[in-house]
């Protein structure tokens, strides 16, 4: 059992690696310069994606075997999934339309994914009652890959505002895309301030009131917002420069609003760090980079994306949980937040697909929407499971 | 009927853009598609007579046009959209603690923002008459803007003919023109047909055609989102519709609410299984949790059916239907009603014993009496004479401001309040006494005798909903046709391609409703070796 679990957690590094290396040989594909062959390089890239993808999956069947069920049932696991799953759409991708650019998005993206994931408890969880069913395999599965499908349509609209917004002057338009790369920034900052502190093994423990009664709060960051009217017990530890406010209640409330704080300012020194030593905005750097992109092409990459992605998604988040929860809950509906979430998910969706029938709503303002759309997703595998949290508190 | 007669000698009706025989422009319609003055034709509908786009005299046209535009279609959506997420943004009256207020808890938890939410209907949003409201809008707008475009759109593609007019070759997005006398149509034409379009000739013009079924996909779907909306409608009919719930104790049989009176049900046992805690897997993560990680919750149970008619009051005559477990994702299923393992209550009171001694004696005993606390009696009479009147009975006991309260009938936390009264003295004065769980109060402060609790008896409970719905075939009938006509509409794309052989060469033109890559890289296998030149894609974005 252990030994499996084991060698399930190396393929995942292993994995992690091979998707960095292959980066940069989509990287180098897409240099200007005429070297001898530049798509040798790219081919290079998509091989070592797929055999990324392949240890990827090693890691899920192992880990599967390990658990005895599918790993998908817990943040870390699920979200380890969904970064497979987008290279996964990203390898479909490439095949259909063989661009090279795609891979420099997509792959750091889906890392990020999977680094973002192994920040959350990785051990094996048991299956709670509701949990043991076919269906959750064949739910989350179908509905991570949709979802990862549509993610696509944010790289090819993240590639498109880099290669296509105006750099030479300050427009609404230059900073909301600063503002997609500093959200970038903000969670490779959590990555890094969670790993360090994780590293040191730091915990600072407060005694403070939860629903009246005195409980332990152990922090694995120091404290910036300590619990509302917490003690600090732990010795050494930074004492809270202040306190959260009242209203968060519940043992975790104050651990996460602190985590979200170093994480927000956390990115905010890397982006500027990059941004002083690049002397300009970070989208008027990258842009140069993008130049060999036709816009035509990733635009079409897009839209084909949510195309592709749209059925998937409805088949997977809606259709197949509606069955399963009329299974499990007597109820094939519920509005529970993360079921609405999935509908306004189909909503947004559906409303691009209606835009894109008419002029007009091409290239930049599509661009724009699948950057919406993509905030979208994240918030429902994250926000909802980290704030608002209904049932589906699971994954 | 203004009808127009194009110069192909094809009659199409008012408000035609494009003439369905031919595709030569409309002149005086052109702004109908938003054509004036743009290079490119707009390919939408093929140019046909859209009732939207021609009439706007009358009060139904003008609604007609108002449900049928896209424009509308998409802000009903955001709305909704934007209004679902505002109601995750605080949980839903159904979701807030069992028992309390909404009408305060909102205030009472999230302060101001909890009292505008409240007022504004937020907290019972997906029941709302506003959010039923914009449902049943998109409803009406899906079945409106599909009507106007299917028919004319059904008819024009019906009625297209191989041979186009010039305007519209030259206006298509993919066009070009060769000049040679060398071309090959017979081979492009087999080209074509290798790439599998079903290709047709007129005057030698080719015209190449494939998946055109794609193009109903949109209108398949929208007949599966009204479908599913008409189900969902359904569960009002209460005929459809059973949703009930029942709570059984262990032991007991119950009749099974909702089934008027038909149906039966016993729980053998309920059993509450959890996770090892020294499983090597999930030692960890049960230690993280804190508490013990559930990993079964059954209901044993059997189902039996009423034989007799129902006389109210008689004991019900019972035939076995089945023996049956009821796990979560795994509900009993007999004849059209299922029951899910919803809900339980470990360790219920099922009997309680009581003594009667002396206030200062333990060891004393005028003799016991059990409370059956399904079925309490009103008074007990003792072996020794005494007689025990039940003043009382909280199942489940709280006290609210100083006053015993019982908070549900459900006996988790039994209290009573005893009358006491000596042998013979059954019209005198009781002795007045208050017995609980782990509480015990003289009433006067000068009782000689004493109620004292020697024992007791628990069981558990099971609660399960009960269910028929009927609605049910019809939500996954709509659910099905949706996803038949997405991937209809998404998985392939309407392709044509036009050749039409001109003095001096020939021109060729394209188009397709999605998916321009794949069409140009067809032409372009299909031109090859026919001394065709390669088209060109008359919009590329401009940088
Ligand atoms: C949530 C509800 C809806 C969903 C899921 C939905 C879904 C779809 C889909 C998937 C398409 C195909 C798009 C494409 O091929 O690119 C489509 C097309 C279309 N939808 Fe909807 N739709 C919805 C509501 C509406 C509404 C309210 C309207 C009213 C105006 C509408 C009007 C149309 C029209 C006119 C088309 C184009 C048909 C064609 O190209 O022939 N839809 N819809």
């Amino acid at each position: 059992m252990g030994d499996l679990s084991a060698i399930s957690s190396n393929l995942l590094y292993a994995a992690f690696v091979i998707y960095l290396v292959a980066t940069f040989f989509f990287a180098g594909a897409i240099r200007d310069k005429k070297t001898t062959s530049p798509d040798r390089v790219g081919k290079i890239g998509i091989i070592l994606s797929i055999v990324g993808f392949l240890t990827q999956l090693g890691y899920f069947f192992t880990r599967w075997g390990a658990a005895g069920h599918a790993p998908v049932s817990n943040l870390f696991e699920f979200i380890t999934f969904f970064g497979m799953m987008l290279v996964f759409a990203f390898i479909i991708m490439y095949f259909i339309y063989r661009i090279n650019v795609l891979g420099v998005i997509a792959l750091p993206v889906a890392l990020l994914i999977i680094a973002f994931a192994s920040m959350f408890p990785t051990e094996i969880s048991p299956l709670v009652p509701s949990l043991q069913s076919h269906w959750l395999y064949i739910h989350v599965t179908t509905a991570a890959l949709g979802q990862a499908i549509l993610s696509i349509s944010f790289v090819a609209g993240l590639i498109f505002l880099i290669r296509q917004v105006d750099q030479n002057k300050k427009t609404k338009q230059t900073f909301w895309l600063e503002f997609v790369i500093y959200m970038v920034a903000t969670t490779l900052a959590f990555i890094i301030i969670s790993s360090v502190f994780s590293a040191f093994n730091y915990e600072a423990s407060f005694e403070a009131p939860v629903e009246g009664q005195p409980v332990e709060i152990t922090y694995e960051m120091p404290a910036i917002a300590g619990p509302f009217e917490g003690e600090l017990i732990s010795d050494g530890a930074m004492s809270p420069l202040f306190q959260a406010p009242e209203w968060m209640r519940g043992v975790d409330a104050a651990i996460k609003f602190n985590t979200m704080i170093w994480s927000i300012l956390g990115g905010l020194v890397l982006y500027w760090l990059v941004r002083l030593v690049l002397r300009k905005r970070i989208g008027s750097a990258l842009q140069p980079l993008l130049r060999k992109a036709n816009p035509e092409i990733v635009d079409e990459v897009g839209y084909r994306a949510v195309a592709i992605g749209f059925p998937i998604f409805t088949l997977g988040a809606l259709i197949f949980a509606m069955i399963w929860a009329q299974q499990a809950w007597d109820r094939f509906w519920g509005w529970d937040p993360k079921e609405v979430w999935a509908l306004i998910t189909f909503f947004f969706y559906a409303a691009y697909l209606h835009l894109r029938l008419s002029r007009g709503w091409q290239g930049t303002k599509s661009a724009w929407l699948a950057v919406g759309g993509f905030a979208i997703i994240m918030f429902n595998l994250l926000a909802v499971n980290l704030i608002i949290s209904g049932l589906h508190s699971y994954a | 009927m203004n009808e127009i007669t194009c110069e192909c000698g094809h009659v199409n009706p008012e408000g035609t853009v494009l003439c369905e025989s031919c595709g030569k422009p409309v002149e005086d319609n052109q702004h109908l598609n938003g054509n004036e003055n743009q290079t490119l034709l707009n390919m939408r509908y093929d140019g046909s007579a859209r009732r939207s786009q021609t009439y706007n005299r009358t009060f139904i046209d003008k609604v007609w046009n108002f449900f049928s535009s896209v424009k509308v279609g998409v802000w009903l959506i955001v709305i909704t959209l934007i209004a679902s997420a505002i109601g995750t943004l605080l949980p839903q009256e159904m979701y807030i603690p069992p028992g309390s207020d909404a009408s305060t808890h909102y205030r009472d938890q999230y302060g101001l923002i909890g009292q505008i939410y409240y007022q504004l209907g937020f907290h019972n949003l997906f029941s709302s008459w506003w959010y039923m409201l914009l449902l049943a809008l998109i409803g009406i707008s899906i079945i409106i803007a599909s009507l106007d475009r299917f028919i004319p759109l059904y008819k024009t593609l019906k009625t297209q003919k191989p041979k186009r007019h010039d305007q519209f070759m030259k206006k298509q997005r993919i066009f070009g023109k060769t000049e040679s006398d060398s071309i090959d149509m017979h081979l492009m034409k087999e080209n074509l047909k290798k790439n599998r379009y079903k290709v047709t000739e007129e005057d030698g013009s080719l015209f190449a055609e494939k998946n055109r079924f794609s193009r109903w996909g949109p209108y398949v779907n929208h007949i599966g989102l009204i479908v599913f909306l008409l189900g969902t409608l359904l569960r009002f009919v209460p005929a459809l519709y059973v949703d009930e719930f029942v709570w059984v104790r262990e032991g007991e049989t119950k009749m099974i609410t909702g089934t008027e009176g038909q149906y039966y049900i016993k729980n053998e046992d309920f059993i509450l299984e959890n996770y090892d805690e020294n499983d090597e897997r999930f030692q960890e993560a049960i230690m993280r949790n804190g508490q013990p990680v559930p990993k079964t919750y059954q209901t044993n149970a059997v189902i039996y059916e009423r034989t007799d008619d129902i006389v109210v009051g008689k004991d019900p005559e019972l035939k076995e239907v089945k023996e049956a477990e009821a796990r979560v994702n795994h509900p009993i299923k007999f004849e059209n009603y299922t029951l899910y393992q919803a809900s339980y209550q470990q360790n219920e009171f099922n009997e309680m014993t009581f003594k009667l001694h002396d206030m200062d004696d333990e060891d004393s005993s005028y003799g016991e009496f059990t409370i059956d606390l399904d079925d309490p009696e009103t008074e007990y009479e003792l072996d020794s004479g005494h007689v025990v009147v039940l003043g009382s009975y909280f199942p489940e006991y709280e006290l609210d401001d100083g006053e015993p309260v019982s908070v549900s009938k459900y006996p988790r936390n039994p209290a009573f309040v005893f009358n006491v009264y000596p042998p013979g003295e059954s019209d005198g004065e009781p002795e007045v006494s208050f017995a609980g769980i782990g509480a015990n109060v003289d009433g006067s402060g000068e009782n000689e005798f004493k109620v004292g609790l020697v024992d007791f008896d628990v069981r558990d409970v099971t609660g399960l909903t009960v269910r028929k719905d009927y609605t049910l075939p019809f939500i996954a009938l709509g659910g099905a046709i949706f996803m038949i006509g997405v991937i209809q509409g998404m998985y392939w794309n309407h392709r044509r391609i036009w050749v039409k052989p001109k003095d001096n060469g020939v021109w060729i033109a394209g188009h397709t409703n999605k998916n321009w890559v794949a069409l140009k890289r067809e032409i372009e296998k299909s031109t090859k070796g026919t001394g065709i030149e390669t088209p060109v894609d008359q919009q590329e974005l401009k940088d």
